[in-house]
């Protein structure tokens, strides 16, 4: 599926300084029953966003107006668990662009590259002080340079770089995909299947 | 050929190479794949929207699993979503050519359930699910791994997916476990040991003797909850346990393709002086049946042992008090005695025979507790059956059990089989996230033998005053 190309990512972030973001919270099984990948940001986050009774959960970082952006900040191991994509769906659908946390779950950094979101690793300290720099001001911006490798805290000057891959760099750059690629070298494949054990 | 050691892992990888690709992914060729109801319908739309059609459908298998009732499956499944996905896998399998074992059909069960006992998932093979516990085919020395939807997309119309090799760690436990202690105890105890994330970026490889003395159900039991110690896969080198299990079955290799297969299976083991990037050693009779008291499978303890503290576990505070607050526990309670609602045994972690009879081992003769609602899910058509043949089934129904029908049921809870808000599991399944088992349940994840304990007396009970 097409995804909007990512360059340069200047926005204010929400915060979730909580580790362990399991997928199952992020978009829970029972809202995974749609044939179309339509409509899941409606229910990202669901359990942690709303009561039984469909009520916004007033203390939730989602329900609050003061927080808003592209970036979502989450804390050590998100993405952990179930492989659903649907949950790099949700966040998209949102309206994320890009995650940062100290450390990601494989699964859910593949996802995300391969629908189009940007996962940024940064140091402990590094994230600490992103929180910090929210806490103080809700409207602080973050700054994710693709190109340059780099995620600047915009009102401190702060920086870090983070690593990815070149060719995965290159497809979010371009909004390219793995199935482009693999489709180039289809004769290729042909030729290791018939040599294939099994 | 290099002639440097190398590891199983290495030896299963480098055979599935089609490219490498420069600072770039390994273009990694999949010799079996398995699509269920849930992480499929989108991939099937893509190939659609792309004009593109399956290359090799013999190489992928359709089982409806997640999203299934257990009970009354010979009736139209009442959510019409849940109707939906499952027409989609059917009309999709039969449009492309795809085997599809559909809800009724005999070989229908748990995807890692049916590959492994209808002999599809072979040693040395790759294989891969829209489903993270795709770890469990590893205990066939596979490299078995879960993908996304769009990876699901890649391997329908290629073959392949683009892939970095992860690293390499060896996981060896040694020694005799004690009685009442069952692999999936042996792996609770690993993930407490290197928590949730402690093995992530990583394929592992259980060696010692523990995993060499387990039986094919218990090495699946130990690779499917690899995932929950953050690595991609795990797996174990196949041996005379492993040929033995495989031979005969449907759709194993037979005649010559058997006789050649085997001898390249011996092959598949980590040679002598082989590298690893982490090597971790643990002793059996450190481990006592395992009971999880938190929000992620690391978060477990011996069942004779109280919860950690904050300070004890480290880590962040914050998350930590959110998870016992979630679970209605405290620091320093005891596990011994806590209330159960719930009793469910199934799932791809612990739904096939042995874990029955395990079950059945401490349920014979006692009654149901009248506190527990006991859910008992075969993982198949097939340990259905077995269940009957060897009597298991008489011993539930004399206790005060009934037995449900094959699928994922209340693992995830997408099908009917939720565990109300506020209330107690135990589970012999892979995950006690927030909500998993249905939204605000309390899921502690432990073995068989801790979930029938549970079971018969209505409380976390160490299974070992009962055997």
């Amino acid at each position: 599926m097409a995804y909007d190309k990512f360059t340069v990512l200047r926005s204010s972030a929400v915060p979730m300084p909580i580790e362990n973001v399991d997928t199952d919270q992020i978009i829970p099984a029972r809202f995974l029953k749609a044939t179309e990948r339509k409509g899941f940001g409606d229910n990202l986050f669901r359990d942690w966003r709303y009561n039984s009774d469909d009520s916004p959960k007033q203390d939730f970082v989602l329900n609050n107006p003061i927080y808003s952006g592209k970036i979502l900040v989450g804390g050590k191991n998100f993405g952990s668990g179930s492989s659903r994509e649907h949950a790099a769906w949700a966040i998209y659908d949102y309206g994320f662009r890009c995650v940062v946390s100290s450390f990601f779950a494989d699964i859910f950094k593949n996802n995300s590259i391969n629908v189009g979101i940007l996962p940024v690793t940064v140091s402990p300290e590094f994230l600490d002080q992103i929180f910090k720099a929210i806490e103080a001001d809700p409207t602080a911006e973050l700054e994710v340079d693709l190109p340059a490798q780099t995620i600047t805290i915009v009102g401190t000057g702060a920086k870090e770089s983070f690593d990815i891959n070149g060719y995965k760099k290159n497809n979010l750059l371009n909004g390219y995909d793995d199935i482009d690629f693999l489709q180039s070298i289809k004769q290729k494949i042909g030729t290791f299947a018939e040599q294939s054990h099994y | 050929m290099s002639t440097s050691p190398r590891t199983l892992f290495d030896k299963v990888w480098d055979a599935h190479v089609v490219q490498h690709i420069e600072d770039g992914p390994d273009v990694f060729f999949i010799d079996r794949h398995f699509i269920h109801e849930v992480t499929s319908p989108v991939a099937f739309l893509g190939l659609e929207q792309r004009g593109l059609s399956v290359l090799y459908p013999e190489r992928t298998f359709a089982t409806a699993d997640h999203n299934t009732p257990t009970i009354n499956q010979h009736l139209p499944v009442q959510d019409p979503l849940s109707a939906n996905q499952l027409a989609a896998l059917e009309r999709n399998s039969a449009k492309y050519g795809i085997s599809h074992w559909g809800l009724g059909d005999p070989k229908n069960g748990i995807v890692h359930v049916v590959g492994p006992e209808n002999g599809i998932t072979l040693p040395g093979m790759t294989i891969v699910c829209g489903d993270s516990h795709t770890s469990t085919h590893g205990a066939f020395g596979a490299i078995a791994f879960g993908i996304g939807t769009s990876e699901v997309e890649m391997v329908l119309s290629s073959q392949c997916i683009m892939q970095p090799k992860p690293k390499k760690m060896l996981i060896n436990v040694n020694g005799e476990l004690s009685k009442g202690v069952t692999p999936k105890d042996v792996v609770l105890y690993i993930i407490a040991q290197i928590s949730a994330s402690g093995a992530t970026g990583y394929f592992v490889e259980y060696a010692g003797s523990v995993f060499e003395n387990m039986s094919m159900e218990g090495r699946m039991t130990v690779c499917n909850m690899s995932i929950e110690m953050g690595a991609r896969g795990g797996m174990v080198a196949p041996d005379e346990t492993t040929f033995n299990y495989i031979k005969g079955r449907d759709k194993a290799p037979k005649g010559a393709d058997w006789d050649r297969l085997l001898e390249y299976w011996k092959t598949l083991k980590t040679d002598e002086g082989a590298s690893f990037d982490v090597i971790l050693n643990y002793n059996a009779a450190d481990i006592e049946p395992m009971i999880t008291y938190g929000t992620n499978p690391g978060m477990g303890i011996g069942i004779s042992k109280k919860i950690p503290t904050a300070a004890e576990v480290g880590g962040a505070k914050a998350s930590y008090e959110k998870s016992l607050n979630y679970m209605g526990f405290h620091e320093a309670d005891p596990m011994i005695g806590k209330q159960v609602d719930y009793v469910f045994i199934g799932s791809c972690t612990n739904g096939r025979i042995e874990d029955f009879r395990a079950f059945a081992s401490i349920v014979k003769g006692r009654k149901k507790a009248d506190n527990v609602t006991a859910w008992i899910v075969p993982g198949s058509h097939i340990v259905e059956q077995q269940i009957k043949e060897e009597g298991i089934y008489d011993i539930l129904k004399e206790a005060g059990f009934e037995l449900r029908q094959p699928g994922c049921s209340a693992c995830l809870a997408m099908n009917d089989d939720k565990i109300p808000a506020g209330k107690y599991a135990v589970s012999t399944s892979n995950r006690n996230f927030e909500g998993r088992q249905g939204p605000g349940a309390r899921t502690l994840l432990a073995s068989p033998l801790v979930a029938a304990a549970a079971a018969v007396t209505g409380k976390v009970t160490d299974p070992r005053e009962l055997l």
